[in-house]
């Protein structure tokens, strides 16, 4: 039974998820939506979960001396810290609830965290990017071969394209790029999308049918 | 037709060609010798490459590409009041390249007397949306009224779920503003039960939850028309979908700065407004001319070495 109630609650809802898609009338809507009520419902106790096991993993590694504590506590610390200023927040003089709310969003720490850590931080990490992107590309774009010469090629010539330094040149290059992003590009990007659908639809048949059953874990 | 040109007697262009072109060609030097360039090296010169123009400021002219002025004309297109939906789904990181487009697409819809309705479905993505606000909206447009012209239905958390939900039943996910205001008191929300509803959806975004997906679970089912504007990373992906299911798309910096100049070119006002996408092309530019050198400069170091191997054998 233990294993019998998942494999045949996955194979109704799926089916259903299936056959609802082309039933365009308002009661297989409303079925719909309900089920996707479960789904935010679902993934709110996922949340909770994920928030528990990252606390206890950071916990034992502080509490069990571990190297690299620091950067644990670091993220507890954070953690709670952007936890609490995301539910209250100081209007009008005085400490309240404020969660979700215009005020709460507006509120001085919880703004000032956003601006001042999070997105420096984000941008500053992706920014690196470009350092790293040109040092590989010195290392590892070399015409090994034909089929690493054609990309070498192609990569020069999407890259050239946004280039004004070409003069007249850039005409060509810009005309040769665009048919490298929309012929060969899109062939390739349109086939690759298609066999991902293709196989997303066997896995989830095999899941619905009960050939797939590794989401149930062991035993 | 090029799609960018640029005069090149400009004195940013002139220091950054002088400064960078004097490195590249000792470090030329140096391969031919047989040395190998260390990474620090390299990563100096994109520091120099993208420096320089920003303290040299260079100045472009940016023609749009056909897929980036399909965007432009839908919106072009539309008739005074329209109602469009712009989701904020991206995060500081994706904000140099992405919120320049966001604050263009915002501009012209105002200009048009569209009217707005926006969303966020990424946490980080309703403060972006509180800065166009804040610095486009209530600067250039203050005429402009809350739940009139415009309204902010904020975050939603639930990703893909989200869109699954609003393609049917908008209050279900959104029952109040950011304000928490009932949307049933939102005028400009009077007639609004879908993203059906709407002409346009416009996603800015790069990752996931994005284009992508409003094209799957919003424009699809919903038959509503999606724009987009991505980063340069992910706009490669986005090619896929256009013309049908995406009318139009706006890749990275340059997609921006065409956007930009298409506004400028169309409408007198925006020529004295800040225009960032066109400004960030000078770093985005030079830094690509670094970038390929020095894959010229490894494929030289490469042939010596191969040559070198050879002639020992």
């Amino acid at each position: 039974m233990k294993r019998q109630i998942p494999l045949v609650l996955v194979l109704i809802f799926g089916l259903f998820m299936v056959i609802q898609y082309f039933i365009p009338h308002e009661s297989s809507e409303w079925i719909y939506e309900y089920l996707l009520d479960w789904i935010t419902i679902i993934g709110v106790f996922a949340l909770v979960l994920g928030i528990w096991s990252l606390f206890k993993v950071n916990y034992d590694k502080i509490s069990q001396r571990k190297p690299d504590r620091g950067y644990s506590l670091v993220l507890l610390i954070s953690l709670f810290a952007t936890m609490f200023f995301g539910f209250f927040a100081k209007v009008d003089g005085s400490w309240g609830l404020h969660f979700s709310t215009a005020d709460g969003l507006q509120s001085y720490m919880y703004r000032h965290a956003y601006e001042y850590i999070i997105r420096p931080i984000q941008s500053t990490i992706f920014s690196l990017l470009a350092f790293f992107i040109a040092s590989a590309a010195y290392r590892a774009f070399r015409a090994r071969n034909v089929l690493a010469s054609l990309l070498l090629a192609a990569a020069l010539i999407v890259m050239l394209r946004f280039n004004p330094y070409l003069g007249p040149l850039g005409d060509y290059i810009s005309e040769a790029a665009n048919w490298l992003l929309n012929v060969p590009n899109l062939a390739a990007k349109r086939a690759i999308v298609i066999g991902i659908g293709l196989g997303m639809v066997a896995t989830a048949l095999k899941v619905i049918l009960g050939i797939e059953r590794s989401y149930m874990g062991k035993g | 037709m090029q799609q960018l040109t640029l005069s090149v007697f400009q004195p940013g262009v002139l220091i950054s060609l002088a400064v960078i072109g004097v490195g590249l060609a000792l470090l030329l030097r140096w391969t031919l010798q047989g040395r190998e360039v260390d990474r620090r090296v390299i990563f100096a010169f994109i520091f120099v490459s993208v420096a320089t123009p920003v303290l040299f400021p260079i100045t472009f002219e940016v023609k749009a590409t056909p897929i980036a002025k399909a965007l432009f004309e839908k919106i072009e297109s539309l008739p005074e009041g329209t109602k469009v939906m712009i989701s904020y789904d991206f995060d500081p990181a994706m904000a140099p390249e992405v919120l320049p487009m966001a604050n263009a697409v915002v501009r012209h819809c105002f200009q048009k007397n569209h009217k707005l309705v926006f969303i966020a479905i990424w946490a980080t993505g309703q403060s972006l949306l509180n800065q166009t606000l804040q610095q486009v909206v209530a600067v250039e447009f203050p005429e402009k009224q809350q739940g009139i012209d415009w309204c902010n239905l904020g975050y939603k958390a639930g990703n893909e779920g989200v869109m699954n939900v609003i393609v049917t039943n908008l209050k279900k996910m959104f029952p109040t503003d950011v304000n928490s205001t009932p949307l049933e008191q939102i005028e400009i929300l009077e007639g609004i039960q879908s993203c059906r509803d709407f002409a346009l959806i416009v996603s800015l975004g790069g990752g996931q939850p994005g284009p992508k997906e409003w094209i799957l679970y919003v424009g699809d089912p919903g038959n509503v028309p999606i724009g987009a504007g991505t980063a340069a990373v992910s706009a490669p992906q986005l090619y896929a979908y256009y013309p049908k299911q995406l009318i139009g798309l706006l890749g990275g910096v340059k997609g921006a700065a065409e956007y930009e100049f298409e506004l400028m070119q169309k409408y007198e006002r925006f020529k004295s407004v800040d225009a960032p996408g066109i400004r960030m092309m000078g770093p985005q530019t030079l830094a690509h001319v670094v970038i390929i050198a020095f894959i010229m400069l490894g494929n030289v170091a490469y042939l010596r070495t191969r040559r070198k191997k050879g002639g020992a054998a």
